[in-house]
């Protein structure tokens, strides 16, 4: 007999005969938690299951000497308005120590509207930058040079399309591809399955996602073309091991896209990354984000035989849990944000952005920015967690839970294996029907306090006014009209009928890289809008599997 | 609480005549409520209707009905036929609630005022979304409305009761749903008139089309004049046209061969028994069952401290005694 | 006369993708009897007033988190009364800073409810007005 079981039978069985424990305990995904983890949990052997950073299967980190080295980058996403409203956030985040950008865009450009599009009224500007043109993209980095900064673009659908432009803004400052270095999120099946900014169906939208890794692979080699996103389904509700699972199913299917458009499989993958969310579970969340390198590692290895070592590694971005913000005691989220990070750098993170305490009630304010970047850099350089490597590991706990996250994740992967993959999977709900099952179960929880949500369902206060919030002046929606119709205005219209013609004619044989195509239009400042409907013309519209 | 203005039912009757949406949707909500036994209102529908072509479209789920219908209905506005479609969809058993959402494979729809859309729920009632249904037809076809299309999933008895108030039913299959064929519920298997197989463009489309063909083949009913099976794919908008054709072809067939008034007579003949019927329950056997539920008994049942049928025969009596 | 059903038409106006909020009400409102007609993303208002006067609906709920709410509660509103049909209830939900409702609620937004609210206070808010 164990050791662990004879304290459970006589020292535990006799507390527990006084009094129960406050609750049961489980895991987002509804597994139940160890009271108390031992070494008699863990059964692996040190070397196969964690290794050493740097080293396969990178359970421990992908740096061998990760923050000792660098830190992680601080990568704050912003952008609201006009492009010269969001270039003066960017340059007083980079004056706050930010190190690298990350532009948030307006619903239309995400959809590929221009801004004068009917359907675009009430939602220029709004929930990010509006941009319509490279001009616009000038304006967004006039005085930043864009060999020095590495940015993030958050932009699935029409991916393609901006990051042409951002080439060739940078073309207009001198700046050659080959020197540019960021990310696309590029990452459209999770649009289908929770973000919900898809354009074109399934098949011709992967037809896009691969023209960019291969434009990138040759052209680009510091750009990570794709950031499978956990994220947006997280936020939608789901579980950290789903997250796990859907993200990693995501990527299984871009990486199957691209072999089957011919590409080699140590071409690509070392430019794949991943983004995934950061919840209040600290230990849960750390042992995710191990539990997700190691997992990954995996598949690369021995599904896709990759051989270079960076093709298997997880190299991810993370997030605070935006679902996780309150409005009401909005400081409170300040404290909530703090943990979150403290996991997603303890888990590892390649870069952060942390949340403002105020977004659950409208964009941040810059003050409400500080705060947030503050808290990254006060556990940087303050608490000292990121002064050794994989600080948690050996925890019996945390191993454990990172075995059992891992095990449930591979459930789910293996199911929608079975289903055909997950491009399928979305087609026909499944995932839509997982994450909107665990989004109505959370919010039952919450509403009979299953589920304490601080200041929201239990600590309550009379309404405590909230300050200044951050408004988008109602000018911006006339005044970006006005700069698009300029734009059309004053460029060569033959040049741009011979540009568009050339791209629907691209766009019409499946084989064809169209990426050369679309930045022949963005040089000659064809609009979003206008390089968005050639394309239409061509693949037709995606509707949406509505699973309730 | 708001209250609508209840306008008379023949001023929404002209209304709707005329096109207005919302008086259509009024008027079909009140027979939704209240069923044919809305007797009065039933009784002024009828010399209105027996015009629309009224088409059943049902298949297992995920075989693509809603976007089918959708393009059938874009196909037949282009010949300026005014159109009405019934998207029934089961509802919560347990709560009664419902969430219809057959609509969203058909938004583009909204703004054509030429098309009417109605969301309907099964109600948990079996018999009862039939006469609401075949209200909801009445009120459609009094107003103009033809075709008219009433989709719903083929499972479930109440959903393939809803094709009896079809003249002609289309059933819809698609490669892939594993045991393909058996997925298609034999009942409905029986009613259809003509058969598609959805999203052509997959794989084992060919197979799934075959196997229908065999399966037709087996029914002796059918030998005489076996039903067209087409091949389509509506999210690609291929096949619509051929299918919609053929929907019509086989009207004009019907009506050449009278089998359509055949059908409706046998519907009326129906649908009146059920009327009857139901009033007879709700006046004659109901407050018995109140007076003395089952439910109440079932423990004096099985200690057999009561017999059943005796429980039974003293309905019978207590109703006798009533109506001598 | 048989139990008139509340139906309720829940939409996402606009570009926004976010529809947690949208499903999990579609999902209360179900549980607690009423019949949801559910259009989906990207309704421009023309559609979803349409729509409900199609359904004929008793309510229609909306969701907006992407700060279009000033452009898009009102303009359904206007339909609303243009088509005669102003006695639909519009009620809705999203991220809507406090300064924002008062001016709603003149416009006749019957209810708004923010990030937060418990289930409980939009159903009752509902069974309060459809109390049979």
């Amino acid at each position: 007999m164990g050791n662990k079981q004879q304290w459970t039978e006589t020292t535990l069985a006799k507390s527990l005969a006084r009094g129960k424990e406050r609750k049961e305990f489980k895991s987002t995904s509804g597994v139940p938690l160890e009271r108390l983890a031992t070494p008699e949990d863990l059964h692996e052997d040190y070397d196969t299951a964690l290794g050493y950073p740097g080293q396969y299967p990178f359970t421990r980190g992908v740096q061998p000497t990760m923050y000792r080295g660098r830190l992680w980058t601080m990568r704050q996403y912003a952008g609201f308005a006009t492009a010269e409203e969001s270039n003066k956030r960017y340059k007083y985040l980079l004056s706050q120590g930010q190190t690298g950008l990350s532009i948030a865009f307006d619903l239309p450009t995400q959809i590929g509207y221009d801004s004068d599009d009917p359907l675009a009224t009430g939602e220029i500007g709004r929930v990010g930058v509006a941009i319509d043109s490279t001009k616009d993209m000038e304006i967004l980095f006039d005085g930043i040079p864009m060999d020095k900064v590495s940015t993030s673009m958050t932009i699935n659908a029409p991916a393609v399309v901006l990051l042409a432009f951002y080439i060739a803004a940078a073309e207009k400052q001198g700046v050659t591809a080959d020197k540019l270095n960021g990310t696309t999120q590029n990452d459209i099946l999770k649009e289908y399955a929770a973000r919900g900014t898809y354009i074109f169906p399934p098949a011709p939208s992967m037809r896009l996602v691969t023209n960019l890794f291969g434009y990138c692979s040759a052209n680009t080699p510091l750009w990570n073309t794709i950031s499978i996103s956990g994220y947006h389904m997280r936020e939608a509700g789901c579980s950290a091991a789903q997250e796990i699972a859907f993200t990693l199913a995501d990527g299984i299917a871009y990486v199957e896209a691209a072999i089957n458009a011919g590409m080699d499989v140590d071409d690509f993958a070392g430019r794949l990354a991943f983004f995934f969310a950061s919840h209040n579970n600290l230990l849960e969340e750390v042992a995710k984000f191990r539990a997700a390198r190691r997992l990954w590692a995996k598949i690369m290895k021995e599904r896709f035989h990759a051989k270079k070592e960076r093709s298997m590694m997880l190299r991810f971005h993370t997030q605070t849990a935006g679902c996780t913000l309150t409005a009401q005691q909005p400081d409170n989220n300040i404290v909530r944000v703090a943990v979150q990070s403290l996991a997603a750098v303890m888990g590892g993170t390649q870069s952060l952005h942390t949340n403002s305490k105020d977004e659950a009630l409208a964009l941040p304010t810059e003050e409400s920015v500080r705060i947030a970047l503050r808290t990254q850099q006060i556990i940087g350089y303050e608490s000292g967690v990121a002064d050794t490597i994989d600080p948690l590991a050996g925890s019996y706990y945390v191993e454990d839970l990172t075995n059992k996250l891992q095990a449930k994740a591979e459930e789910y992967i293996a199911r929608i294996d079975d289903i055909g993959g997950a491009v399928k999977a979305v087609e026909v709900g499944f995932i839509q029907r997982e994450i909107t099952d665990s989004a109505y179960e959370y919010q039952k929880a919450v509403e009979v306090k299953d589920q304490i949500v601080v200041g929201q369902n239990e600590f309550m206060v009379e309404k405590v006014p909230v300050g200044a919030l951050h408004k988008i002046d109602p000018a911006t929606a006339d005044l970006q009209i006005k700069k698009v119709t300029e734009v059309r205005k004053n460029r060569n219209q033959d040049n741009v009928k011979e540009k568009l013609a050339a791209l629907r004619a691209a766009a019409t044989d499946a084989d064809t890289n169209l990426m050369p195509y679309i930045l022949d239009c963005a040089r000659i400042y064809c609009t979003e809008g206008e390089i968005c409907n050639e394309l239409r013309a061509v693949f037709g519209e995606y509707r949406a599997t509505e699973v309730l | 609480m708001p209250h609508k203005e209840q306008p008379d039912f023949q001023e929404l009757l002209a209304r709707g005549q005329e096109g207005d949406r919302r008086a259509v949707g009024r008027m079909i909500s009140r027979v939704e409520t209240n069923g044919v036994a809305d007797h009065v209102m039933m009784r002024q529908l009828w010399a209105h209707t027996g015009r629309a072509r009224v088409i059943g479209i049902t298949g297992p789920p995920g075989a693509g009905k809603s976007t089918m219908t959708d393009r059938m209905v874009k196909y037949w506005r282009k010949k300026d036929y005014r159109i009405g479609v019934i998207a029934v969809d089961p509802s919560s058993p347990f709560t009664g609630g419902a969430i219809l959402g057959d609509r969203v494979r058909m938004n583009d729809l909204a703004l054509d005022t030429g098309v009417y859309i109605r969301s309907m729920s099964t109600r948990g009632q079996l018999g009862g979304l039939s006469l609401a249904c075949s209200g909801a037809v009445s009120v459609l076809d009094a107003c103009g409305y033809d075709p008219i299309l009433i989709e719903t999933v083929g499972v479930g008895q109440s959903e393939v009761a809803v094709m009896n108030v079809a003249d002609l039913v289309l059933v819809v299959s698609v490669p892939g749903l594993g045991d393909d064929i058996q997925a298609i519920k034999a009942g409905i298997l029986e009613i259809g008139d003509v058969f598609a197989v959805n999203k052509a463009d997959l794989p084992g489309a060919d197979r799934t089309a075959r196997e229908l063909q065999i399966m037709l083949g087996m029914n002796p009913d059918m030998n005489a004049d076996p039903p067209p099976i087409l091949m389509l794919s509506a999210e690609q908008n291929q096949g619509v046209d051929a299918l919609c054709d053929s929907v019509e072809n086989r009207f004009a067939l019907m009506q050449n061969s009278n089998e359509l008034m055949t059908r409706r007579n046998r519907r009326l003949e129906k649908e009146l028994l059920a009327y009857i019927q139901d009033r007879l329950h709700k006046r004659v056997l109901a407050p018995e069952l109140d007076a003395d539920p089952f439910a109440n008994n079932i423990e004096a049942f099985r200690a057999n401290e009561r017999n059943p049928y005796t429980w039974a025969e003293g309905i019978m009596k207590k109703i006798e005694e009533r109506t001598p | 006369m048989a139990d008139k059903k509340i139906r309720i038409l829940i939409a996402k106006p606009g570009l926004d993708g976010h529809d947690r909020g949208a499903k999990v009400i579609a999902r209360t409102l179900r549980d607690a009897g009423y019949e949801v007609i559910y259009t989906g993303l990207r309704q421009s208002p023309e559609q979803i007033v349409a729509s409900a006067i199609s359904e004929d609906v008793d309510a229609i709920g909306i969701s907006v988190l992407s700060g279009a709410h000033n452009y898009l509660f009102p303009r359904i509103i206007e339909l609303l009364k243009e088509q005669g049909s102003d006695d639909i209830l519009l009620f809705g939900g999203g991220i809507i800073p406090d300064e924002d409702i008062p001016p709603l609620k003149e416009l006749g937004v019957a209810a708004l409810f923010t990030p937060g609210a418990p289930l409980s206070d939009i159903v009752g808010f509902l069974s309060e007005r459809y109390a049979s």
